[in-house]
């Protein structure tokens, strides 16, 4: 454990100590605010909700999370300190796991820093909280995923450009598995049982239950194992290293 | 301390190394030499943990590396090939960071940490950034790092490369110094660190031990040895492998 802790806490000490943290924030709160407020018509809707919030999470991710992860492994094997890392005392378990602990909480952060918008729903009206907080564990939840999935593409290649484009198109199939106008698609040649299988794969159906303020412990189950299931994977491609 | 017995590693039909076998006892300095690519690094990173070996085995104060690899490491300092370091860590957070690996915090930890940037000369440089240091601190940066918990073994590859005269002077010296108590190994292809460091040196050419002994048993001139034993990678002339 403490281990983990040593690594988590040099990891986060990297994300600070250099621009990408300050980048990724203001962008971050940028596009939320965007897409939020502009694309999402907050206003507009006539609702105290923030439906308009987290509806955009999972496409924002899909770019942002990535970044965030790229550099985890690969920058480690790019600059040999992977090799280091490796001959430390310490399980490859605990570098992982400290690693993706460190990149989680950075994300963390930046979703607590969209504090603003709950802020401004509960002054125009009255939400409800319960449901805006499980919004905001989904939220983590799919960061979460989207960030395993990046680890492992960072562990197969010495390039954060490569280990960039791979997770993306990852998420991106995460995503598409369960979207709506490709569900349709799939309605003219494919069972309606077929299409609930491959929903089931994607985040977006997934999340759309804690958006609607039900934390159902199969969502929670179907993030979780797409978490380890990821992270599993880092380790058998570290170990062929 | 370190016992290595048959050991070979191969990357797909490439037999970087072929079944090697030495000890290497407390209060010594192993030379490793060979020419490039002869697999002193690999050995190496399979005394230190981080290849599997293909077949053979290492054992480090008695603990397989490959069974159990947390003992083994745990005795060991290692200094990479190129001295790899985060280069985003100032020289302090980054030896700090190596201590806390290696289970030191609180007063032992700062104990530890004064006591390698004392012995590599780092205290001018000690909250800088990795990447703004000459290639000299940086890899006494590394070598701090590898001494950190005054480990029993070390494994230095290449430890002087890249330093100038007087930086591989020093180098040596703290290696000779080290091995009297210590058991070191390190790689070099330059023969006049035998001559300087070693008590025994090893000479390995393409993946096999070709001459082993003290500086004088292999005999002088030391790099006309050197030559007749391996093999040029030009791949011109064929060496008597005959063991002196």
């Amino acid at each position: 454990m403490r281990s983990i802790l040593v690594i988590a806490k040099r990891e986060l000490g990297s994300f600070f100590g250099s621009p990408v943290a300050y980048v990724f924030l203001v962008i971050f709160l940028l596009l939320t605010g965007f897409f939020t407020f502009t694309a999402g018509q907050f206003f507009e809707r006539g609702e105290a909700s923030l439906g308009a919030f987290f509806g955009w999470h999972p496409w924002l991710y899909l770019v942002l999370v990535p970044a965030v992860g790229m550099r985890l492994w690969a920058e480690e094997r790019r600059s040999g300190t992977l090799e280091l890392l490796m001959t430390m005392p310490i399980t490859p378990w605990q570098a992982i796991l400290g690693k993706f602990l460190a990149s989680w909480i950075f994300l963390g952060i930046a979703l607590a820093l969209t504090f603003p918008v709950v802020v401004t729903a509960n002054v125009l009206g009255s939400p409800d909280n319960g449901m805006i907080f499980a919004g905001y564990l989904g939220s983590l939840f799919l960061a979460g995923a989207y960030l395993a999935v990046t680890c492992m593409t960072s562990a197969m290649t010495r390039n954060q450009v490569v280990a960039f484009i791979l997770s993306v198109v990852a998420c991106l199939f995460l995503i598409l598995a369960g979207f709506n106008p490709v569900t349709d698609l799939m309605v003219r040649w494919a069972s309606p049982a077929f299409i609930d299988t491959v929903a089931a794969f994607s985040v977006v159906s997934h999340f759309d239950g804690f958006q609607k303020g039900v934390i159902d412990s199969r969502d929670l189950a179907y993030f979780l194992s797409v978490i380890g299931f990821s992270l599993f994977a880092t380790s058998i491609v570290l170990r062929n290293r | 301390m370190i016992k290595i017995e048959n050991l070979a590693k191969s990357f797909g039909a490439t037999r970087a190394v072929d079944g090697i076998s030495f000890t290497v006892e407390r209060g010594e300095v192993v030379g490793f030499l060979g020419p490039n690519g002869s697999g002193k690094s690999t050995t190496m990173r399979m005394i230190t943990g981080y290849y599997p070996p293909t077949s053979g085995s290492v054992s480090v104060g008695g603990h397989d590396v490959v069974e159990s690899p947390l003992e083994a490491k745990r005795l060991i300092g290692y200094l990479p090939e190129n001295a790899a370091a985060y280069t985003d860590m100032t020289v302090r957070g980054f030896l700090e960071f190596a201590a806390e690996l290696r289970g030191l915090s609180g007063g032992s930890k700062r104990r530890a940490v004064a006591r390698a940037v004392e012995r590599c000369f780092l205290a001018s440089v000690l909250h800088q950034s990795i990447d703004t240091l000459s290639k000299g601190f940086r890899h006494r940066t590394c070598l701090a790092q590898a001494l950190i918990h005054e480990p029993e073994v070390l494994v230095l590859d290449e430890p002087t490369d890249g330093l100038d005269p007087n930086q591989k002077h020093e180098v040596r010296n703290l290696i000779k110094e080290l091995g009297r108590t210590k058991a070191v190994v390190f790689s070099t292809h330059i023969l006049e660190e035998v001559d300087a460091a070693c008590t025994r040196a090893i000479i390995i050419d393409r993946g096999k031990i070709v001459a082993q002994g003290t500086p004088d048993e292999l005999g002088r001139p030391l790099d006309e040895v050197f030559r007749r034993l391996t093999i040029p990678d030009t791949g011109i002339a064929a060496p008597d492998t005959v063991k002196p």
